[in-house]
Formats: structure tokens, sequence, C-alpha cells
């Protein structure tokens, strides 16, 4: 594989060929063109959504600048999270200090806005400037009286994936901090970020199933409802890879159990309400969790059943964020007759892989922080009809002439959940099939230089 | 009183002041500016078989590439030099050789663009040094080396248009060279969009000018479908018209304000344009003026072309001037006396500025403003209509009057690279827009609806 970093080789690997598990959770290598972000991206993603907190970026302004808005996280209430704050350090804070530009800024702020709780990200250069961040936040929640967090996320110390761990330590400062009494079946939702609305899907599922949901982390978060999240019974947890370590973090300290899931496809969705009936041993929840799936998938069947008449044969190349989100998406589009031919993702662990490679077809590559080069080179070589992926991959795909599906953090409609299902089947059949297709197929414009080899 | 010129300087983060300024907030909040890698990277983009390095975190190269990826809908493979917690502390040289190692690997570029970061500049990382070892250890190899380029780009020092005129003056004075005096004149036209630039070469062909235009990225960031990936797009101003540069017969360089907006310790008294400088070093006469937006500004480019070269303007320009005359009478009560809120870089906002006054237009912005700013201050100045990038988008919707969007980013709407602003073609397009934005804005706001405007 030519066209494979030397010292990449061993994060590629070939489901059904290669008996090995695949290399990963290692550092992005220098000038590979990784699709991953950093550890600052990790945490403030996964923050963002807490609508009622003031969310301030204690650095230059570029960190702020690319994270404005940057998820279509929605909110029921306040909308305090899309605002995107910067101390916007100059050259001067760099070099005498931006601590008490972060103090007179973040106070201002809160005066003016007057958020739950304050987080306050540091970047790359605060640590190396000697900024107390720690110090600045302890004077500031004395001053103001609510929780102001450090969020200590220097881009350098990792990848996107500590900043995950970054952002749930800060969470779980809250964790504990406020005491209410919530029904005893009650839940969070751990790792729905409410794009496009699907957290509202969710809820509404649990509410038919007479589930009480306590807090939601951190999709139309609030503050409050955080604090009070030691709680619930039981941490229902989506996008492991951002929020098992919150979810281990409670179970530690107070005892909350926690159980894995993904809504994304019928069989994972409907797996998640019935382990959550199953959990409470509930007769009736479980009753009611059956007729709302049957509900659900008699309608969803016949529509689907006719898409997967269409997009049978057709073949996929995933690469996403997360690895379980991944695993989902394989079923998913199984479902509708597709098969995946390329699987990779950012952050997948060992044991993500290894399910994968159980999961996929022989022949299937299953790559760990792929970049342009590879994933150019794979989706020909595989003759994938469709990519899914963020936004740095569709490029990729359209230039080489593949319908592109976006399951990144900017799409519009709903993934999750069963109606999510059919958004899903429809982007598929629509990019699968648009007639565009018929100008990139039958006459390829000459190319010149600079191509794959 | 519609000529009244309505710049209101109001420093706020550039101010090195804790208190803000003339009712400022310290912290800047929702950034009309970005840092100035962004404005590095779209220079080398603009560079024949040039691939971009980022010399600090992961981040920074994936957050600017996807901001770019938004905006051209292009592939933008940037490179990182990935920087670990390790390289913070014990520097970044064995990063950078993998890194330059790794790009050549898998790119096999001509040139390499290095752009610094706030972290790799507060460390001290001596980018020249690391070049010059990376040279002087690869001596007498077989491969021919890339050429490299490098330009510091600390984004606590300015903003992407900074980093952009920076990198502009580190290419020509990296390349450029003296041999003997030619007919063909340098074109430096700033940030401008890729139908820009395709129109400004258009026009100097028209006119038989030869010319190297630079940056050039109206196809490395706008290219046609190519069924390949192209590693490195085609296009950019090749490296000899570079070179040659320094032979020109004269300079036309666009733009007012250019990187002095900002001082820096490090260049303090040496801030130079790229035509200042081959003015300065060269002896090249460097016609510098505003970007060529309306009549009048585009006349004195035309004069100046005139003037170099002695020749007329062809008939087919003569007479795309002479439909914008005929435009601007037909349309002029649409606009006279509305107030239009402008926000963007600042030469191209000065250059709108110029072009609102010419058609009755107030044009009302702010100096080094941020967006919640301009929100504020729209209470009181009541804009008729917004002017500028997608950003503003927030304040138009809550205001309920339109946005016509211009420059970069456009991230909300298709199409950005194919916007002309530029020269008589330019100025008919965004008239165009601009009337019909008005018209538009009364027509569904009357309470009749009309056929006839």
């Amino acid at each position: 594989m030519g066209h494979i970093l030397d010292e990449r080789q061993m994060q590629v690997s070939v489901a059904g060929k290669d008996a090995r598990t695949i290399d990963c959770n290692k550092v992005s290598l220098a000038g590979s063109v990784s699709q991953r972000a950093c550890v600052f991206c990790g945490s403030r993603v996964v923050l963002y959504p807490i609508a009622d907190a003031l969310h301030l970026i204690h650095g230059p302004i570029g960190c702020a600048a690319y994270t404005w808005d940057i998820r279509g996280s929605l909110s029921s209430g306040p909308e305090l999270h899309r605002l995107s704050f910067s101390t916007d350090l100059q050259e001067r804070d760099v070099i005498f200090g931006g601590e008490t530009k972060l103090y007179n800024a973040a106070l201002e702020l809160i005066r003016k806005h007057n958020p739950k709780a304050a987080f306050i990200y540091t970047t790359c250069i605060v640590g190396v400037i000697g900024d107390d961040v720690e110090r600045a936040c302890r004077m500031l929640q004395d001053e103001t009286g609510i929780p102001v967090i450090p969020v200590q996320a220097p881009g350098f110390q990792g990848s996107k994936k500590d900043g995950y761990k970054v952002a749930c330590e800060a969470i779980f400062k809250l964790v504990g901090t406020k005491q209410k009494s919530i029904p005893a079946k009650s839940i969070n939702i751990l790792g729905d970020f409410n794009l496009a609305g699907e957290l509202w899907i969710l809820l509404d599922y649990y509410r038919k199933m007479g589930v009480h949901v306590n807090a939601t982390i951190t999709g139309d978060g609030r503050v409050d409802d955080i604090c009070n999240a030691h709680s619930a019974a039981l941490n229902v947890v989506q996008c492991s890879g951002s929020m098992n370590y919150l979810a281990k973090l409670m179970k530690d300290k107070y005892g909350v159990p926690s159980m894995r899931v993904s809504y994304f496809g019928i069989e994972d969705m409907s797996d998640a309400l019935y382990d959550v009936a199953r959990f409470f041993k509930d007769d009736e929840m479980m009753a009611k969790a059956r007729q709302l799936v049957k509900d659900e998938v008699s309608r969803l069947i016949p529509e689907l059943a006719w898409y997967k008449a269409q997009l049978t044969g057709k073949k996929a190349a995933i690469y996403v964020g997360g690895a379980f989100k991944a695993i989902s998406l394989v079923k998913a589009l199984r479902l509708i007759g597709v098969q995946s031919v390329i699987v990779g993702s950012q952050t997948g662990t060992p044991e993500d892989y290894e399910l994968i490679k159980k999961l996929c077809d022989e022949g299937t590559i299953i790559v760990d922080d792929s970049n342009p080069v590879e994933l150019s080179h794979f989706v020909k070589e595989k003759q994938a009809d469709i990519f899914i992926g963020g936004v740095k991959e569709r490029p990729i795909a359209h230039k080489i002439g593949l319908g592109f599906c976006d399951h990144n953090h900017e799409r519009k409609e709903p993934l999750a959940g069963y109606e999510g299902m059919i958004n899903f089947a429809k982007e598929i059949y629509a990019t699968a099939m648009s007639p565009v297709w018929k100008f990139t197929k039958t006459s390829p414009s000459p190319s010149k230089g600079g191509d794959v080899r | 009183m519609a000529s009244e010129n309505k710049i209101i300087n109001k420093t706020n983060s550039e101010s090195p002041s804790f208190g803000g300024v003339g009712g400022g907030f310290v912290s800047t909040r929702n950034s009309c500016k970005l840092c100035a890698p962004l404005g590095a990277s779209m220079v080398f983009k603009g560079i024949e078989g040039c691939v971009p390095l980022i010399h600090g975190s992961q981040g920074c190269a994936t957050y600017i590439r996807r901001y770019m990826i938004s905006h051209f809908k292009e592939p933008v493979d940037i490179a990182s030099s990935n920087f670990s917690e390790e390289t913070t502390i014990y520097g970044g040289s064995r990063n950078f050789i993998t890194g330059i190692n790794n790009i050549i690997k898998q790119y096999k570029p001509q040139v390499i663009g290095i752009a610094s970061t706030c972290l790799s500049e507060t460390i001290g990382e001596d980018i020249p040094g690391h070049i010059y070892n990376y040279l002087e250890a690869n001596e007498g190899e077989t491969r021919t080396l890339p050429t490299f380029i490098h330009s510091s780009t600390p984004s606590y020092c300015g903003s992407h248009a900074e980093g952009f005129h920076n990198t502009v003056l580190a290419t020509v004075k990296t390349l450029a060279e003296y041999q003997k005096k030619n007919d063909h004149i340098t074109l430096l036209p700033g940030m401008v969009s890729p139908a820009d630039l395709r129109y400004l070469k258009d026009l100097l062909a028209d006119f038989d000018i030869k010319a190297t235009v630079f940056p050039d990225y109206s196809e490395t960031l706008d290219n046609e479908y190519t069924s390949e990936y192209q590693l490195i797009p085609t296009g950019g101003t090749p490296i000899y018209e570079i070179k040659r540069m320094g032979n020109s017969k004269a300079v036309i360089e666009f733009g007012t304000t250019f990187n002095k907006g900002v001082s820096r310790a490090k260049d303090k008294g040496a801030l130079q344009t790229a035509g200042e400088w081959l003015e300065s070093t060269y002896y090249i006469k460097n016609h510098q003026m505003p970007l060529p937006i309306g009549i009048t500004a585009t006349d004195r480019f035309v004069s100046a072309l005139k003037e170099i070269t002695g020749k007329e303007l062809p008939e087919q320009h003569r007479k795309e001037r002479g439909r914008l005359v005929d435009a601007y009478i037909d349309a002029h009560k649409y606009v006279f006396g509305k107030k239009a809120l402008l926000y963007g870089e600042d030469d191209f906002v000065a250059a709108l500025a110029d072009w609102c006054k010419e058609i009755g237009i107030e044009p009302y912005y702010f100096k080094s403003t941020d967006f919640e700013t301009l929100r504020e201050e729209a209470e009181s100045i009541k804009p008729d209509m917004l002017l500028g990038n997608s950003k503003g988008y927030y304040i138009a919707r809550e205001r309920k009057i339109p946005l016509v969007r211009v420059g970069f980013p456009i991230h909300d709407r298709f199409g950005a690279n194919r916007m002309h602003h530029l020269g008589y073609r330019g100025t008919q397009e965004l008239f165009d827009r601009v009337v019909n934005a008005l018209i538009e804005y009364k027509q569904e706001n009357s309470p009749i609806g009309y056929k006839y405007l």
C-alpha cells in the first residue's frame, strides 16, 4: 500500500484478511494531513450545547472564531452558548500575561449575561505563558457566586479525544452540587448533542415509556440539571467516546450505573429503549417500549423496503469522528441494502475496531485517523458509490464523483431515532440516485498532474 | 449628506487596555476577524504546486481547512506539524522534519509554504533555522527538494488579513529576483474571490498585457470536476512567474491598510507591503490603490493599466462600464439614501464604502470591531441592509433586514467562489444584488405585493 505512509501502515487493516488488531489511540503523524482537530476542539464541542452557561475562550482569536456556533445544537430556551467570547490575546498580553484581561473579560460578561455557570477554556499558549487560570476562576467564582470552571484544553496536549475527557472533568465539577428530588425511574442522557433536534425525538420516546429524563448532557443542556445529574438512576450513554469517562466518574463517586446505546438505525434505537426498560425491571415500561417499537417499525418497514429495493448493491465509505457511530452506520446502511466497504474513524478504540471487523464483510478496509490521500485512494480502490462523513470529507467525495451524506455537526435533518432512519434512507437515496452523476461517469474531464498515484 | 463617510473608529480587541474603549468590551464577542495562519494558507493555496504546512497543533490546520472548505466547497489539504506536549517543551524541529518528509512522500510538492502559529511563535521556534537545517541535511539528494517559503503568522498579531499580506510579502521576498527588466506587470490583488481573479486575468488578457497575478487561487480553490482527487489541485501562480516579479515593469497592488494595522515587537518599523518591497528593492514603480469596486475605483485601475502599457481599454470592457452607468441610472432611486452597515477585512470594507458613496448609499463601518458591537451599534444606526460575509446573518435576521453576502466567508450560501466584486463586471453584479435585495425587501413587506417595480 504505497499510498499509506510507513508509520501509518498498522493503522489500516482489512476485514477477514488481517488477524492483527489495528493500531490506534495514538497521536497523529506530522505531515500526514490528519482529519482530526485538537484537545480544545474536543472540549469545546462537548460543552458547547450547555445553553445557559457562558463559554469564554482564553487565547488568541482563532480558537474562538472557528468554533463560533459550530454545532447545530438546538436549545429549547436560552441561547447563550451560540455567542463566541474570546479574550483575543494580543502580543502584549502574551509577553506580560493575560490573567488580568481574562478576569476582567469574564467578570464583565458574567455581569451582562447572568449565566448559570461559566466555562473558561484555555488554549495552546495560555499554559506556555504561565497564566494561572485556576486562580482567576476561583476569584471570579467568589466575586460572582456562580461556578466558574476552568477547561484546561491546550491543543497540543493530545488529540480531540483527550478534549472529551477534559470536558467530562469540567462537567463533573458541577455534578452533585445541587439536590432536587426527581422520580425514581429517571435517566440522564449522555452524549446526544441535540443536532437538528434529535434529542427531542428521544425525549418523546422515553416519555412514552414512562421514563423520566433528568439531565441531558449536553444537548439542550442546562447547568441546574447537570448539577443534579447524580440523582438519576441510570446514565444512558451515546457517543461513548466522548461521554464514557463522565459516566465512569459518576459511577465511582455517586454509584450511578451506566449503559452504552446508540440511536442510529432501527436495531440500535430499539435496543436503547429495551435496555432501559430491562434496567428498571419494569414490565409495564417494557410493554410500552414494545408497543412504541412496534408502531414505529411497522410504519417504517414498508418505506425502508422500498429504499432497500432501490439501493441494494450500492457501496458506502464511512469516515466519521467516533467509531461507535461508524458501527451504527454500518448496521443502518445494511438495513437499506448498502454495503460498507470502508469504515474509519478519527478516535476509535481497539475494541471498537474489533467490533467493526467482525461486523463488516470480508475485504472492508478499516482505518484509524486517516487523511485525504488514503481516503481518496480507498474509495477508488473499493469503488464506493457513497461517502458518509463530515465537512472535510465532502470535497474528497465530490471531486471523485461520489455521493455524500453529511453525518456531522452541521446536519440540519435529524438522523437519530425512527424518523431519523427514514431521513437517512432518503438522504442516501437522494445522493445515490441523483441524475447529475451521469456527467461524472460518462465524460470525466481530462485531469492533469498531481493526481493520486 | 449621503456622501458623508461614517467611519467610526472604535478600537476593541487590538487595544491592550483591560477596560475596553468607548463602551467596548474587554473580550471580543463574535469575532469579525480570523487568525493569521488562515490568511497565510490562502496565499499558499495560490502558488502552483504548493502544500501549506502549519507549524503548531493539529487543530489549527483542521479548523482552517474546515473553514475554507465550507466557503470554497473544494478540497483544502493543509498539513500540520502536530505539536505534542513534548514538542512544546523540547521544540519542534523533529516534528518539522517528520512533517516535511511526510508531505514530500505523500504530495511531491514543488513548494511547501510554512506558516507559524501562536504556539510555535511563543515557544520561540526558529523556522528559518529548521528550513536551513533540513536543506543542509538533505544536500546532495537525488530527489529535488521543494522550495520552502516561511511566513511568520502568530494569531495574536492582527487578523487573517495581516496573515494574508505578510505571506504575500514573505513569498515575494523569498522568490522574486532581478535579471533584466521585462514588459510584464505584477498584479497583487489581495484577498479576493476566485471569480474576481479570473476576471482580472481576463481583463489583462483582453488588454493584451502580460502579467503575473499573485496569489492566484482561482483554480486551486475553485476547480472543475476532475474525477480524480488531485492531491495538489492544478492552478496557482507558477514559481517562475513569482521569480520574475523582480523584473516587472510595474506593480499594481490593491489595498490601503494591508498588514499595517498592527505593529509587532518583532518587525517594528519594518512593515512593508509586497509592492512596497518590490519598489524599494528593485526600483519597480508600485501603483497602490483601493480594490477596484465601483466606477471611480475601477477607472483608477484602468488608468494605471493605460499609463503603464500605453494600451486602451478594450471595447467590450468599455461597454461593460457603459452598461454599469446605465444600470446606475435606472436603479438609482432604489438605493439612494439607504444606510448600509459594512464589515469584513479593512481593505475590502474601505472599497465597499467608497462604492456605496458612489451610488448614494450611506456606509457605516467600524475599525477593529466584533459582531456583537455591530449588533449594538445597529440599534442606533438602524441600517437598511448589511453588506458583508455570512457571519453577520444573525444581526440581519434579528433586525429583519437584508444581508447581501460578499467577501469571505460565505458559509450559508452556495457559489461564493463564483461571486464577482471587482471591476465594472463585479460592480455590476454587486449593484444588481444590492438593488434586488432592497426591492425584494420592499416587496415582501408591502401589504399588497406588486408585479412591476
